[in-house]
């Protein structure tokens, strides 16, 4: 206790972030992390079946968006989407379980890895073929102008995403229509095994294809997550008060290969090791500690975030496969599957 | 009941529920100022403003993306897709994410909307504006389909459509939206997933679609007069969900099954129709079923060959005259 009153006078209580939106960031980061390296672990274990796309390494950018955006808000993610759909609220067990393909799972075991949703949460899906994701998320922005709710849709995808034409199409579509929607694209330096700019006409995949649509060219450090959350703060609130999208390029990089099938052996030699120097978690320790929260502060969120996941993981692996019945539910708002009498 | 055009019908069922309900938003391309290429949509804007009726850029995935994205969070869009030829250009959207989020995130996610498209052939627009794709949509599980053939069934069908909470595409007949004929006054909302028996014979059940309904209807005159020969003639209205027990009864009491398609031959909606009535009806049956389709090829232009390639009224007459004595 004596501890806690001590930090709050610390340094980092002081400027635009403060201390406990730092510890929230930290605490998601590591939340997003632990799970995503648990899934790992059950994969080599074969409790998860299917393929996986890991985002070890470019937590920062969920985490900072997850903590700035109002409940209510709306995320849209691709199948590389277990972490931003934790960092919309969805439970641990419920990720996990459905990974693993339990009863317990998110989606009752019938969307998987890849399309992981709360809608309960704001998590409005993961969508598993590129680029499909970014017309949606402008339509649910359109829809919340309409209803006039101020609330905001964020979309994520990765750099491949932008030589797709739904990308351009929902671009040029939000801005005409001046929607409330953040279009964040996680530049991890390749599409799957290609590196984008091999396959790209411009530096920046994103950002330097803002100015076709009228935005202006917004290249973050997408592993520095106090930058991360400033630029999310400051696009959230102000297509909350209608001033129209962005289009955010987070530059970072996966620690693991594309998916599952993939160890990354297309990568010169000395980068990841590069990058895991940059490691987002590793450096806002470092931050924090320099701010002056005490070290055990960290140890404490680290212990809690283990067993949270601990728990969640003999929870889902407790839980039963999914009902047969499930194969036949949900085709039809009836609840069934019926496409004739 | 009042005389309207199929063309009219269409802006009557979109009116209708707009005025019903403020979630019904409208929006593609030059629908809104030009009130749609065909002329569909004419009064929509005037009557609804801006904000409801909306025109777009020519971004089929953009358009029928929004919709799902609005349809998942509150709104009931209707979405126009110019030709249903366009589809293919963002199909991705109607069959990867419309047709199964709900079962894909097990029944959270809500997807009330209405894709509506100008569908057939007839116009001399060749193979790229003419195709009849209601077999594409067809085989998607997660779609409701459904191509009126009358003015009273466009509205009506638009009106149910709407009213669903699943996604439905609306095929519309290009060729007949100058088509007239009487719509019932007031509110007309119509059940998907209901066929309808146009005339009972004795010989043969016609099982038709959208303008093959007209042709098949003309045939049975001809055949009764000329030929002696009696037909069911069946307007199938619904593809999915499809109404097998009207279908199986009308067939069982004549003994013989045509189908009549635009759509071209392989896969067509009228296979799946011979399959279960093969599969449930056999015994019942006096003879081979017989399918009159489109040819399985890209739809020439010039009207010459186009009229020889739909099926006409002249060749389900000479099919069905020579297979059935």
């Amino acid at each position: 206790m004596d501890t806690k009153v001590k930090n709050k006078k610390s340094a980092a209580a002081e400027d635009d972030i403060g201390r406990d939106i730092r510890l929230e960031l930290f605490r998601m980061q590591l939340e997003l992390r632990l799970c995503e390296k648990r899934a790992y672990d059950l994969f080599l274990q074969n409790l998860i079946k299917g393929t996986s796309h890991l985002s070890l390494g470019q937590e920062a950018i969920a985490a900072a968006f997850g903590v700035a955006m109002r409940p209510d808000d709306y995320t849209f993610c691709t199948y590389r989407g277990h972490a931003h759909t934790l960092a919309r609220g969805a439970s641990m067990t419920g990720v996990l379980g459905e990974l693993m393909g339990r009863e317990c799972g998110l989606l009752g075991g019938k969307g998987g890895s890849m399309h992981l949703t709360d809608v309960s949460k704001g998590a409005m899906g993961s969508y598993a073929i590129i680029g499909a994701h970014l017309p949606v998320a402008a339509g649910a922005a359109w829809s919340a102008q309409y209803r006039g709710t101020e609330q905001v849709a964020v979309c994520f995808f990765g750099d491949g995403t932008t030589n797709i034409g739904a990308f351009h199409e929902a671009l040029n579509f939000s801005v005409v229509w001046k929607l409330p929607v953040i279009f964040v694209c996680e530049n991890n330096l390749y599409m799957e095994y290609t590196p984008i700019s091999a396959v790209t006409a411009v530096e920046h995949p994103a950002a330097d294809r803002a100015a076709a649509y009228n935005l202006e060219k917004i290249v973050v450090d997408g592993n520095d997550v106090d930058a991360m959350y400033r630029t999310a703060t400051k696009y959230i609130d102000r297509a909350r008060k209608g001033g129209g999208p962005a289009l955010i390029e987070a530059m970072t990089y996966r620690h693991s290969g594309h998916s599952r099938a993939d160890p990354g052996k297309y990568r010169p030699e000395g980068e990841l090791e590069k990058w895991l120097e940059y490691d987002p978690i590793k450096i806002y320790r470092e931050r924090l500690l320099g701010l002056g929260i005490v070290e055990a502060t960290l140890t404490d969120i680290e212990g809690e975030v283990m067993q949270q996941v601990n728990e969640a993981t003999e929870t889902a692996k407790a839980s039963a496969p999914p009902s047969l019945d499930g194969i036949y539910q949900h085709v039809w708002a009836d609840g069934g599957a019926a496409w004739r009498n | 009941m009042a005389e309207l055009t199929y063309r009219d019908a269409v802006a009557a069922g979109i009116a209708q529920e707009m005025a019903r309900d403020e979630r019904v938003v409208f929006l593609g391309e030059d629908v809104a100022h030009a009130g749609g290429v065909f002329k569909a949509t004419v009064g929509l804007l005037d009557k609804f403003g801006p904000k409801r009726v909306r025109d777009c850029p020519i971004s089929e995935q953009a358009i029928l993306g929004a919709a799902m994205g609005a349809a998942m969070t509150g709104l009931r869009p209707i979405a126009e897709i110019m030709f249903s030829d366009f589809l293919a250009v963002c199909w991705d959207i109607v069959a990867n994410e419309i047709a199964k989020s709900r079962y894909m995130t097990n029944g959270q996610v809500q997807m009330p909307l209405v894709i509506r498209t100008a569908n057939g052939a007839g116009s001399r627009f060749g193979a790229q504006h003419s195709q009849s794709v209601e077999n594409w949509a067809m085989m998607i599980p997660g779609i409701k389909v459904v191509a009126p053939a009358f003015p009273a069934d466009v509205k009506g069908l638009i009106a149910a459509a709407v009213r669903s909470d699943d996604p439905v595409l609306v095929f519309e007949q290009k060729s007949l939206y100058p088509f007239k004929g009487e719509v019932p006054d007031g509110e007309h909302v119509d059940e998907l997933g209901k066929a309808r028996v146009l005339r009972r014979g004795k010989d043969c059940t016609i099982v038709a679609l959208a303008l093959m309904v007209h042709r098949a209807l003309a045939a049975a005159e001809i055949l009764e007069k000329e030929h002696g020969i009696s037909c069911t003639v069946i307007d199938v209205r619904s593809l999915v969900p499809l109404d097998t027990l009207t279908i199986l009864a009308e067939v069982a009491a004549t003994g013989r099954l045509v189908t009549v398609e635009e759509n071209p031959r392989l896969c067509g909606w009228g296979a799946e129709i011979a399959s279960i009535i093969a599969d449930e009806c056999f015994w019942e049956l006096d003879g081979p079923i017989i399918r009159i389709t489109t040819p399985h090829i890209p739809l020439p232009s010039a009207d010459h060959l186009e009229d020889n390639t739909i099926p006409s009224v002249e060749r389900i007459v000479r099919e069905i005259s020579e297979k059935i004595d």
